[in-house]
């Protein structure tokens, strides 16, 4: 009949205004940036780098290894070696960066630093809200900016922490079942309290 | 207390004019018509703004604005402000008096309407003997100028939109007319206060309003129809054509010109429906009988915010007609369908009263209707659409 579907769509319009006012999915505004929708758990934009513990500089994880620098295919980051070493989560003494930069508006957020990364030292953040005033120099982050707590790290990527978590207790823990018996051979107490002061 | 509450704007504007110096009086009664006018209907234009982005948000699933005020209600200020401080551009070779006219005249044309309209017993600023040929006259003018607007701007597509405009309001004048004179022949008078007051006694509970009887209720649709053509409103929007040709005949228009344009196109729309609901829905009378104790101006008001609502949720919902899809509505549809309601008007007026009544006039309102619209669909020969995919 004619006018029917007119009727028809004047119907389901008005299923969408009254519908607004009572659900969801009838509205499905999200005000930025008062309200935030959550991110997916793989979502990532720009790397940094994690350290262990309260210390950002003495539990930096990073041993500039420079692996990353000749990685990156923009060729964004720019590290410079320590000339002294530090201690590092399983004690043995390592280098660490004197300088490591990220010039942000290079990065392409390709990953291929996180995945060369032998000591899972540098992760993806999903932050986006970064905009500066200062599109050369507000946007070449140093070590300062780019060093974030583990547990920052867990807070964003909760599946992928736990998993680099696990694999470095795992490998701490068969380094100490090898030093252990050899320790044990030479003196019988002294490794029993450093193992338990580094777990 | 009633009928203090409902004459209260009469008796205080007959206090002021009696309390003015002789020689003022009729002037100072114009000219508090007018204020009244002017001032309530553009709060009104200002409140349909905001209405009318924040209905439109709601359906289509999202909020309308909401930052500028509580619930964005300061809107239409921002919106004034930024219409009147934005450089008003006139293009180099454009008719620079016409360009200024055109705004100026459409917006007086679209007030001159008013004058005839009771929005409340004995409230209306003119009680002509020919209300609704006068308000006809009026809405013309509109008409002209956006012919006006459309040629003075010098630009081929804003005149393209102009000649589209006009053709598009002077097809759909035709069954607009030709379904108010059915109530002009049930009323037997073209004063529209005299129409007003035909409509307002009840039987029993029920409301005398020509919307209730089978010719009415088609006039009513055919009218609201036309009137959402000549107001160039979605789905008639293709002179304005928002999406497309930008803003078609006012495309040359800035700052405040063009605040003035939208102005008119609005306080049109409402003048219109204002007379649709003095011609159909019975003007300022309450919908049942027990409700008449509320003051005549807020029925007239609130049904005016309703044809409001409707003209909004109309807007939402379907999509723009092509001219061609329009003119062959209106020439093949509206025009037959108008024509038969005549015809079903005077069925009823010498008909006796009754349920025979009913019967005929209802038949003689479904048939056509269903009779016409199924023919015109068959010439399209619509089918379902087969696709054939390239393998």
């Amino acid at each position: 009949m004619l006018g029917e579907g007119i009727l028809k769509g004047l119907a389901e319009t008005a299923r969408n205004f009254l519908g607004s006012y009572v659900s969801k999915d009838r509205l499905t505004t999200v005000q930025f940036p008062e309200e935030r929708l959550p991110q997916a758990e793989a979502a990532r934009n720009f790397p940094f780098l994690v350290y262990d513990g309260s210390d950002w500089q003495a539990g930096l994880r990073c041993v500039a290894c420079q692996i990353c620098e000749k990685e990156c295919p923009p060729k964004c980051i720019f590290i410079e070696k320590s000339k002294d070493k530090k201690p590092d989560y399983m004690g043995k003494p390592q280098f660490y960066p004197a300088v490591f930069n990220i010039d942000v508006s290079v990065c392409m957020s390709c990953q291929i630093c996180v995945e060369v990364c032998p000591f899972d030292a540098i992760e993806m953040d999903n932050a986006f809200e970064l905009s500066t005033c200062d599109r050369f120099g507000g946007l070449l982050w140093p070590k300062s900016q780019l060093a974030k707590s583990n547990d920052y790290f867990h807070q964003i990527h909760p599946t992928a922490a736990s998993e680099v978590d696990e694999r470095l207790a795992e490998a701490k823990t068969k380094a100490d079942a090898k030093t252990k018996p050899l320790a044990g051979a030479a003196s019988s107490t002294s490794p029993q309290p450093e193992s338990a002061s580094t777990t | 207390m009633t009928e203090l509450l409902d004459q209260i704007f009469v008796i205080v504007k007959h206090w002021l004019v009696a309390h003015s110096p002789f020689w003022l009086q009729s002037s100072i009664s114009a000219a508090l018509s007018a204020a009244a006018i002017l001032v309530v209907f553009a709060s009104l234009f200002a409140l349909t703004t905001i209405l009318e982005r924040k209905g439109l948000g709601r359906f289509q699933n999202r909020y309308g604005p909401n930052r500028v005020g509580p619930f964005g209600l300061l809107q239409p200020v921002a919106d004034g402000l930024k219409s009147l401080t934005k450089e008003d551009i006139v293009p180099h070779s454009a008719d620079a008096a016409l360009h200024l006219l055109a705004p100026i005249i459409l917006v007086t044309a679209a007030f001159l309407g008013y004058a005839v309209l009771p929005v409340g017993r004995n409230m209306v600023a003119i009680d002509l003997d020919a209300g609704v040929l006068y308000f006809f006259a009026a809405g013309s003018v509109i008409e002209l100028t956006v012919f006006m607007a459309g040629w003075s701007s010098r630009n081929k597509y804003s005149l393209l939109g102009a000649m589209r405009a006009i053709a598009q309001m002077i097809s759909y004048e035709v069954p607009l007319i030709l379904s108010s004179i059915t109530v002009i022949m049930a009323t037997g008078s073209l004063s529209s206060v005299a129409i007003a007051e035909r409509q307002a006694g009840y039987t029993g509970i029920w409301p005398h309003w020509f919307v209730f009887t089978p010719w009415g209720f088609a006039g009513f649709v055919l009218f609201m129809i036309a009137a959402i053509a000549e107001s160039n409103r979605s789905p008639f929007d293709l002179p304005e054509g928002e999406s497309e040709i930008i803003a078609g005949y006012y495309i040359e228009y800035s700052g405040f010109k063009f605040a003035l344009f939208f102005l008119g196109e609005y306080i049109g729309m409402f003048a219109i429906s204002g007379l649709a609901i003095t011609l159909f829905l019975g003007g300022w009378s309450a919908p049942f009988s027990f409700l008449s104790w509320v003051p005549s101006y807020f029925w007239f008001f609130g049904k005016l915010l309703s044809l409001i609502a409707v003209l909004i949720w109309v807007r939402s919902t379907l999509p723009r007609l092509r001219m061609d899809q329009l003119m062959n509505f209106a020439w093949k549809f509206m025009l037959p369908m108008a024509m038969i309601n005549l015809v079903t008007a005077a069925v009823w007026h010498f008909m006796q009263s009754g349920s025979l009544r009913w019967l005929v006039c209802a038949v003689l309102v479904a048939a056509p209707y269903t009779l016409l619209g199924r023919g015109l669909m068959q010439s399209k020969k619509l089918e379902k659409r087969v696709y054939r995919f390239a393998d």
